[in-house]
């Protein structure tokens, strides 16, 4: 038998993956002054969960991390220290590895630089024991940190001199050690404690002088067929395999233990009240084999009373183990197994598991989602045949059609809702960047986010992650002044910004709203001159902050390392757009700044407008469309050499005819004669002509590129109630098309 | 018939590992994510086993098998506590409150079976 677990891995990144959200939530809002002892509790579980998948999962480089980091959560918890912001730091950064790691181990790539977790372990460990008490049980000592202390047990022959051994294994940390001889072979027992070596290193030393298969470093042991998994089963193979487990077994291991003086490392064990075997494990005692006993038996019977206590560390050894006591077995009382007695029984009712959620691989829920598109479409044509029947011969059936259409409508909305997910997702990690942000920037900022249960579209959710992170840096940065400032101006200490999402019409709409300084028309007009912008100081407060959109465009006074760069607000006008959505800017001087991000509910369903060239169907954008109107003659006036512009109630607006723009041979050439759209983005507009429009409808977006390539002014298809394809344009494209 | 085991562990990851490691031996699983979710369906049906975990939200595994011991049904079930601190304390704590016996973690599908197998013969 054997299980790949590899299987498990994906949903324990997941888990790994909502534990560090939920663990630096819970961190960014304790109180540092009166912590909620509930709230330290959660934070500790989700370290120790992490650790306990870590550990079965194979993942030793997450359960060092998380090992130290649940030390020293545990004493918080347990109120023998005190909480203080700098633990808080050290959490938030110890968080931030462990979420590295796990990228690491599930994307791949290079492994976290091993000094940063070295230095985020010490100064975890550092406050860990920071208020001079630290604990002085061995028990307590990390098991995998950096520097630890370590048992070494080896077999060497008698004569053999090992003191050029005792000197290397001393560079390693502090050497105690002593002997027993047995036979011909000497048994030592040395204690490492501070030390810095490997255990691979440790083995590398001893190894010239022990018996290899001897020598056992912290209770494993580390002969070479012991370094796999599967030391459990060959302990098994070795032995008998029934007395392996029982908890008389177990004692005779003790006993054989207790002439070795090691401790059994049992990683399994049993409560057990009785044990007629008791006696003799005993008299196994006497019997009990010189061998070094394989004790890394991974369980075992608890039988007694002093079981419970045998795993103490004895007083005079400071091992983390301990030495048995021999005194200890004297008191065993013998008992029956209780587990012969279970009462078999089970009833055959089902169990519900208890799961409120299911996770599903995204493939299919697209998957699910294409194929209700296919069905919608095939509805949409069923209805458009249905058109044509006589409504008194065929009234059952349209009637059917109508209840099927409501169907699928319920059926479509469903799994669409499938891959909505609530913007907090995104909104979670802010409190985060503004915590660190504002500490290094000196500056007082308080975030609130309104409206997180906000649901869109999860591919949005996940692309909405970096524009967001960049407005709200760019808030922190230039918006909000310093305190002394802000007082200076009347205003409170300290600053706010708000992430407030909404829906409005089919949209999402995201605000980030600081109360800083607003953006600085002066600057900001003066800099796009330097640049050579062609702006000029009549120009409207709006057109103004536009500016901040083109490439490269930055007010910041020095590049830091937090904003300046100028790869910013192009780059979140160009994400945002690429997700079909908007960005707006309203800014005042000296009350603060609003950006507005408009977004599509979701990606695979679009508010169109179907119009037609020449008898071609096209669909536009519902959102982008602002009015369609027929034009005057004398409205349209041509400039030579830029193609021809339409008066709009005063305002000119650039032209573009579809015909022209995509070669299509129609009667309508002449803009009076068809309809012109007038279509907005980015705060700019273009009259687009088309022969006419068709009407308004839902349709299912299929990617060209994908399927086909890129095109110029093409976003997708999609296939219309009768079966045909139409295109649907990119109104972002047709408007820089026509500049 | 199939023996009937209670996991109960807060890790959806932990869960879906022993179960899918138990199963492959033909045992039947039940799985809870905490112990009231895994007291609660103690009361509705009868286990041969159960494994719980001690840390988790809401009721601990030493609660658990405290609860379970006060149920007439379960005074002689096999209860194995999955921790992982294998210190003298826990030990004392889990014996106190009833448990059969401990593992540590981490394990792997091969120990569980070992215990396991172990535990209902």
């Amino acid at each position: 038998m054997s299980i790949d677990m590899q299987q498990f891995n994906a949903v324990f990144f997941e888990e790994v993956a909502e534990h560090l959200a939920n663990m630096e939530s819970l961190l960014l809002d304790i109180d540092v002054a009166s912590p909620n002892i509930d709230d330290l509790n959660a934070v500790f579980r989700a370290a120790h969960s992490i650790k306990g998948g870590a550990g079965i999962f194979g993942f030793d480089d997450m359960t060092e991390v998380t090992h130290i980091l649940e030390t020293l959560l545990d004493r918080l918890r347990k109120e023998e220290l005190t909480l203080t912001s700098e633990m808080i730091d050290a959490f938030l950064q110890a968080g931030d590895i462990l979420a590295e790691q796990k990228e690491v181990h599930q994307e791949g790539g290079e492994l976290v630089d091993e000094d940063k977790i070295k230095s985020v372990c010490r100064l975890l460990e550092t406050l860990s024991s920071d208020d001079g008490e630290k604990a002085e049980e061995p028990n307590e000592i990390p098991q995998n940190v950096v520097k630890k202390d370590k048992s070494i047990s080896f077999l060497a022959p008698v004569d053999d001199d090992i003191t050029s051994l005792f000197e290397e294994l001393s560079q390693f940390g502090q050497l105690t050690s002593h002997s027993e001889v047995t036979d011909n072979m000497k048994i030592w027992l040395l204690q490492l404690n501070d030390c810095s070596a490997t255990d691979e290193e440790l083995i590398d030393s001893i190894s010239f002088l022990a018996e290899p298969d001897s020598i056992k470093i912290d209770g494993v042991s580390r002969g070479d067929q012991a370094e796999s998994f599967g030391f459990f089963d060959e302990q098994e193979e070795g032995d008998s395999s029934e007395e392996n487990f029982g908890f008389f077994d177990d004692d005779k291991e003790s006993q054989e233990v207790i002439e070795k003086k090691e401790e059994p490392q049992e990683s399994f064990g049993f409560f057990e009240d009785e044990s007629p075997k008791e006696k003799k494990a005993a008299e196994s005692k006497q019997i009990a084999s010189k061998e070094v006993v394989e004790t890394e038996q991974g369980f075992g019977l608890f039988e007694d009373e002093k079981s419970a206590v045998k795993e103490k560390p004895s007083d005079i050894d400071p091992r983390p183990y301990g030495f048995l006591d021999g005194r200890e077995e004297e008191n065993v009382k013998p008992t029956a197994k209780p587990k012969k007695e279970v009462v078999k029984r089970t009833t055959n009712k089902p169990a519900s598991t208890g799961e409120t959620s299911i996770r599903v691989n995204t493939e299919k829920v697209d998957q699910l989602i294409n194929q209700v598109g296919e069905l919608v479409i095939t509805q949409a044509m069923l209805m458009q045949i249905s058109t044509e029947l006589d409504v008194s011969e065929h009234d059952v059936l349209l009637n059917r059609l109508t209840q099927l259409e409501r169907n699928t409508r319920d059926l479509q909305e469903s799994v669409m809702s499938i891959r909505m997910m609530p913007i907090s997702f995104v909104f979670g990690r802010f409190p985060r960047v503004v915590r660190d942000l504002s500490s290094k920037l000196k500056k007082k900022i308080e975030l609130r986010m309104v409206g997180d249960e906000t649901e869109l579209d999860k591919g949005l959710v996940e692309q909405l992650a970096d524009p967001l992170t960049h407005l709200i840096r760019n808030s922190i940065d230039h918006g909000i002044e310093m305190p002394e400032h802000r007082i200076a101006n009347g205003k409170p200490e300290t600053g706010t910004i708000t992430l407030f999402a909404f829906y409005e019409g089919g949209n999402v709409v995201i605000n980030i709203t600081d109360d800083g300084a607003g953006l600085n028309r002066e600057k900001i007009l003066d800099k796009a001159k330097e640049r050579g912008l062609d702006v000029s100081d009549s120009m409207s407060d709006n057109d103004v902050y536009q500016l901040i959109f083109s490439a490269g465009f930055s007010t910041a006074d020095q590049v830091t390392d937090v904003s300046g760069r100028g790869v910013g607000m192009d780059v979140v006008k160009r994400n945002i757009h690429g997700m079909g959505g908007q960005v707006d800017i309203h800014s005042e001087a000296g009350i603060g700044s609003t950006i507005s991000i408009r977004l599509p509910l979701t990606l695979a369903i679009l508010d169109g407008m179907s119009i037609s060239v020449a008898g071609q169907i096209f669909i536009i954008p519902l959102t982008l469309i602002s009015e369609s109107l027929q034009p005057l003659a004398e409205d349209i006036k041509s400039i030579n050499g830029k193609g021809a512009v339409v008066k709009v109630r005063g305002e000119y607006i650039p032209l573009v005819a579809l015909h022209k723009l995509f070669n299509i041979d129609t009667e309508i050439t002449q803009a009076s004669d068809g309809i012109l759209v007038l279509l907005e983005s980015n705060n700019k507009k273009i009259a687009l002509l088309v022969d006419q429009l068709e009407g308004q409808q839902q349709v299912v977006l299929k990617s060209l590129e994908t399927n086909f390539h890129a095109i110029p002014c093409i976003s997708g298809a999609t296939i219309m109630g009768d079966g045909t394809v139409a295109l649907i344009l990119d109104v972002a494209g047709l408007i820089s098309e026509s500049d | 018939m199939a023996k009937h085991i209670l996991v109960v562990d807060d890790s959806v990851s932990i869960r879906q590992m022993v179960e899918v490691t138990l199963l492959s031996a033909k045992y039947k699983v039940t799985l809870a994510k905490d112990g009231q979710e895994g007291l609660d369906k103690c009361k509705k049906e009868k286990f041969d086993f159960v494994l719980t975990d001690q840390n988790m939200p809401r009721m601990d595994g030493i609660t658990l098998v405290q609860s379970l011991r006060g149920l007439p049904a379960y005074q002689r079930t096999p209860i194995v506590m999955l921790t992982t601190e294998a210190g003298a304390d826990m030990k004392a704590k889990g014996k106190a409150a009833g448990a059969t016996g401990w593992m540590v973690k981490p394990f792997n599908p091969a120990k569980l079976l070992e215990l396991t197998k172990k535990v209902l013969g």
